[in-house]
């Protein structure tokens, strides 16, 4: 899939996002003396969001279309189990690319 | 390595190295991805440059890519990018000396690795003389992550679409996804943003997304509080970097 934004609106985002980015990071260390600990419910919150937020990125990717045994058996769901495998076995990125592209190709082939 | 050098800088660099392999194949795939989502090499590379933190990278890349509304994207790097508010509140006394201008720096510099080698380093001795192991450690990940999305931008135009390369993206994020799960609040976290986002996928303005962020985030909560034996939240975070 390829972006139909054009140039303004993605350099847009990347500065912004980019402004945003560099305002977190620079936070405490900025504020420290007046500011020393992330207050405790944010603390809280924020132990929570990689689990959420990579959970919500890439479930739309890998949910079939629908319930039937077929759907089920696509190349993206077959690559991305073997992904989830790997990962859970090694906690490595590139092991974990390797398994999936090799699961997605091995299905395409084989389906 | 040069040995005028403070020794400090390039044991930094020396403990980075490791960390190299799972970053190039990370940095390879920024830069594919772009590519592969219809931005320009300049786009992509300055996206590496100016944002510098590959997961928010990879999302936004694919946001981009599925013409979703600029807000979602640019608020899905700043949800996934928070978590840097802990490691800068954790390391900002250890910077509390440098002048606001090297402090500057510090902060763009600051990654998931960085911090996590530096903390390691400065909590075991207190008479280093503080920037330079973060330094040497924080800027090798930069160099190699700009070279690595250049390598990627440069291959990913070069590849046939059959080779499907894109996929890597979605990989990537089970790759982070996986170890961030390693309790039953994490689980709940995990099941019910998964969920939320599948239901709500045909939301205007990818709101799906943040839908299921935002309620992953209040059961994890929720589950954390109401779970016998798992404590307080505060304590989860601790080990967790």
């Amino acid at each position: 899939m390829t972006t139909g934004y054009g140039p303004l609106s993605v350099w847009a985002v990347i500065v912004v996002g980019g402004l945003a980015t560099f305002a977190i990071r620079l936070s405490f260390i900025h504020l420290f003396g007046r500011v020393d600990e992330v207050p405790s419910p944010l603390r809280r919150a924020l132990a929570y969001v990689p689990a959420a937020v990579l959970a919500a990125l890439v479930a739309p990717d890998f949910a079939p279309a629908t319930a039937t045994p077929a759907a089920l058996l696509t190349p993206e769901i077959v690559g991305g189990a073997a992904a989830v495998a790997v990962a859970w076995r090694t906690e490595d990125v590139l092991w974990t690319v390797a398994a999936g592209m090799v699961g997605l190709h091995l299905a395409r082939f084989l389906l | 390595m040069d040995s005028r050098l403070p020794p400090e800088l390039r044991d930094g660099v020396r403990d980075a190295f490791p960390l190299l392999l799972g970053v190039i194949p990370f940095a390879l795939v920024a830069g594919v991805a772009g590519v592969e989502a219809g931005l320009s090499p300049l786009q992509t590379v300055g996206l590496s440059v100016v944002v510098f933190a590959g997961a928010s990278q990879l999302a936004a890349i694919d946001l981009l890519g599925r013409d979703a509304a600029l807000g979602v994207v640019v608020v899905t790097v700043v949800v996934i990018n928070l978590r840097m508010l802990m490691y800068s509140a954790s390391i900002a006394p250890y910077f509390r000396d440098l002048s606001a201008r090297v402090r500057a720096g510090c902060a763009y510099l600051l990654t998931d690795q960085a911090y996590a080698l530096a903390l390691a380093r400065y909590t075991g001795d207190r008479e280093l003389r503080r920037p330079y192991y973060y330094l040497g450690v924080a800027v090798t990940l930069w160099v190699v992550w700009q070279a690595g999305t250049v390598v990627g931008v440069v291959f990913g135009a070069a590849v046939p679409d059959g080779w499907r390369l894109g996929f890597a993206v979605p990989l990537v994020f089970l790759a982070l996804l996986v170890p961030a799960v390693s309790d039953a609040p994490e689980l709940a976290t995990a099941v019910v943003a998964a969920a939320v986002a599948v239901a709500g996928a045909g939301l205007p303005f990818n709101a799906g997304l943040l839908a299921g962020a935002v309620v992953g985030v209040a059961v994890g909560i929720a589950a954390d509080a109401l779970l016998p034996g798992s404590g307080d939240g505060a304590d989860a975070t601790e080990g967790h970097r």
